[in-house]
């Protein structure tokens, strides 16, 4: 193609991140300190706020080993093996994507709410699923399941099996061959999978709305105090909140863009 | 270590990839499996190593049943067509990779690996990954990485199908000295006849899934147990009741015993070597391979028609007769 058709191309595509992406996130950074860092500071410094951000840490660092685990499982049953079932299990991972986080939270509610199916029982056993942790991390872990297994399949699929054929003669068993081959020739598409999935665990919103009972202090993320400070009225606590979660988010990915030419190199 | 292989039979759905085939291979030989694609040669060479379970019949190793053994424990080395180098590793972890895997001490491993980098001539390679390296130099690689941990059987899968013509006709010489050199029992696979005449101790020929004749090149050549054989290791064409190789063509002005009345439809003369394009009454076409000094005696030209005898011909075998 030449030159000139590709310029107005170019600017399309960087005009339409510019306006979708990058304007939002710029106009939250600028707005979070229009009236200066003490409101920012206060909002930041409030150990509701701080507990908020300890919760939404404790179900990520809970859902993304579990569903990296889960991904990598689901990738290599996918590709490598044949089963009964196979096509309803791969349109089955992309349903948290598919199904608003608020209908997933519902059903986690009819779920595990007193009168549900699982609900009463674990209740009878002296164990609160809903309005405390447990609930969060799983509604977490339902939006959050697809992410690494989608980036792995194709991989998978590129790698093909050969390479895992020459260990085997090579005397390799098959937990070597996934620990010293598979795994490795994946890495990247893992590491893409981990860091969607965080991003993902981290703005997690609607699912936990629902079944955390946002109470303050106690089951209230990140996402949920954003929301609380922009109800009351507290614009910049609100755009404070948003700021950290954006920033932690953009650090995930610049970190990964940064160290993967480097490794890609050879 | 011989390899015997007993009676395999392997489907792949309704595909009948190996048809009862059985074939022993002497301890410290060079042998081609040839055969063209489709035959089942691949096939039998992954069912030797482990990596195909045949459905029936039985794979022994230094006399020894290996049929329900997995290819890790076979004990024998395997070269893939397309390398399957490790691409996340350098050139030193791939060749070390057996190695590795055994859990030797790093300096042994080290050792022979500079050992085997010497011996396929990629010293100053170590430290590169397979990406940067040629076709030949990533088969060289992959040869060296099978040979590491000391196989008693080596077996190549179309080592050199997916390399230019004069690599290919490199790494053929080289193969030979390495066999004479290191007397690895070695089992290649190819489609390709020249490769397995020039290169191999024997030759099994394969087609459709059936071994159709195992011995040394020049018996195979010479005396073809069928049709298939005879057309798959050379040009062969009809000549009265037998067939014909070109250079057996023999080309006179007036007809003797047995001569086929042939018309010239092309000369083409080569160095000191021609090519007669002919073909006789019933349409029947065939290639002769004279001589050039012959030509010019016979004074031979284009639309002359001439006699054609042949100073050996193949009887067309029974089995394998033209329909």
């Amino acid at each position: 193609m030449s030159v000139p058709r590709r310029l107005p191309l170019r600017a399309v595509a960087l005009g339409y991140l510019l306006v979708v992406l990058l304007g939002p996130l710029a106009m939250i950074f600028y707005r979070s300190f229009q009236s200066g860092l003490r409101p920012v500071w206060q909002a930041l410094s409030d150990p509701l706020t701080i507990h908020a951000f300890e919760v939404t840490l404790e179900a990520t660092a809970i859902a993304v080993p579990l569903n990296t685990v889960f991904g990598i499982l689901c990738a290599l049953a996918i590709v490598r093996r044949r089963f009964r079932g196979k096509g309803f299990l791969n349109a089955f991972i992309d349903l948290p994507l598919a199904v608003s986080p608020v209908v997933i939270g519902l059903a986690l509610y009819i779920l595990y709410g007193r009168t549900g199916w699982f609900g009463g029982w674990l209740l009878g056993h002296g164990i609160q699923v809903l309005f405390a942790l447990p609930s969060i991390v799983l509604a977490t872990v339902f939006v959050s399941v697809p992410f690494v297994a989608r980036e792995v399949i194709p991989t998978l699929r590129e790698l093909g099996t050969e390479q895992e054929q020459a260990a085997a003669t090579l005397g390799a068993t098959r937990w070597q061959r996934f620990w010293r081959i598979t795994l490795p020739s994946i890495r990247w598409a893992v590491i893409y999978g981990v860091v969607l999935t965080t991003a993902r665990c981290l703005g997690e919103y609607g699912a936990v709305a629902i079944v955390s009972g946002r109470i303050e202090g106690v089951t209230q993320t990140a996402t949920l105090r954003v929301e609380e400070y922009w109800l009351n009225f507290n614009t910049a606590g609100a755009y404070a909140v948003s700021l950290v979660l954006a920033t932690m988010a953009v650090i995930v990915l610049v970190a990964m863009t940064l160290i993967r030419p480097r490794e890609e190199a050879h | 270590m011989s390899i015997e292989i007993r009676n395999v039979t392997k489907r792949f759905g309704e595909f009948l990839a190996l048809d009862d085939v059985s074939l022993e291979v002497p301890d410290g030989s060079l042998t081609a499996v040839l055969g063209p694609s489709g035959s089942g040669k691949s096939t039998l060479l992954r069912v030797v190593a482990g990596l195909e379970r045949p459905d029936s019949g039985e794979v022994l190793l230094a006399g020894k049943d290996a049929t329900g053994l997995s290819p890790q424990r076979r004990d024998v080395g395997f070269v893939f067509q397309h390398y399957a180098a490790f691409k996340h590793m350098t050139v030193r972890d791939n060749v070390g990779f057996a190695l590795a895997i055994r859990k030797r001490p790093k300096r042994e491993i080290a050792e022979r690996v500079d050992e085997l980098l010497e011996l396929v001539q990629l010293k100053g390679f170590a430290d590169r990954y397979p990406s940067k390296l040629s076709g030949g130099q990533r088969q060289r690689m992959a040869l060296a990485r099978a040979l590491a941990a000391k196989p008693e059987v080596l077996l190549l899968d179309e080592p050199f199908g997916a390399l230019d013509a004069r690599v290919r006709a490199e790494l053929r010489d080289w193969l030979r000295r390495l066999h004479d050199e290191v007397h690895v029992t070695t089992v290649f696979v190819t489609h390709d006849q020249e490769e397995a005449m020039e290169v191999a101790d024997h030759v099994a020929v394969l087609n459709a899934g059936r071994l159709e004749q195992v011995g040394a090149p020049a018996e195979l050549y010479d005396k073809p147990a069928s049709e298939f054989v005879l057309r798959f290791l050379g040009d062969a064409f009809r000549l009265g009741d037998g067939l014909v190789r070109p250079h057996d063509i023999v080309l006179a002005r007036f007809p003797n015993d047995g001569a086929v009345e042939v018309e010239v439809e092309r000369i083409v003369i080569v160095g000191a070597n021609a090519r007669i394009d002919l073909v006789d009454g019933t349409g029947e076409r065939m290639t002769a391979r004279l001589r050039r000094e012959d030509v010019e005696n016979l004074e031979l030209a284009r639309g002359e028609i001439v006699w054609a005898t042949a100073e050996q011909a193949h009887p067309i075998p029974e089995r394998n007769a033209i329909a």
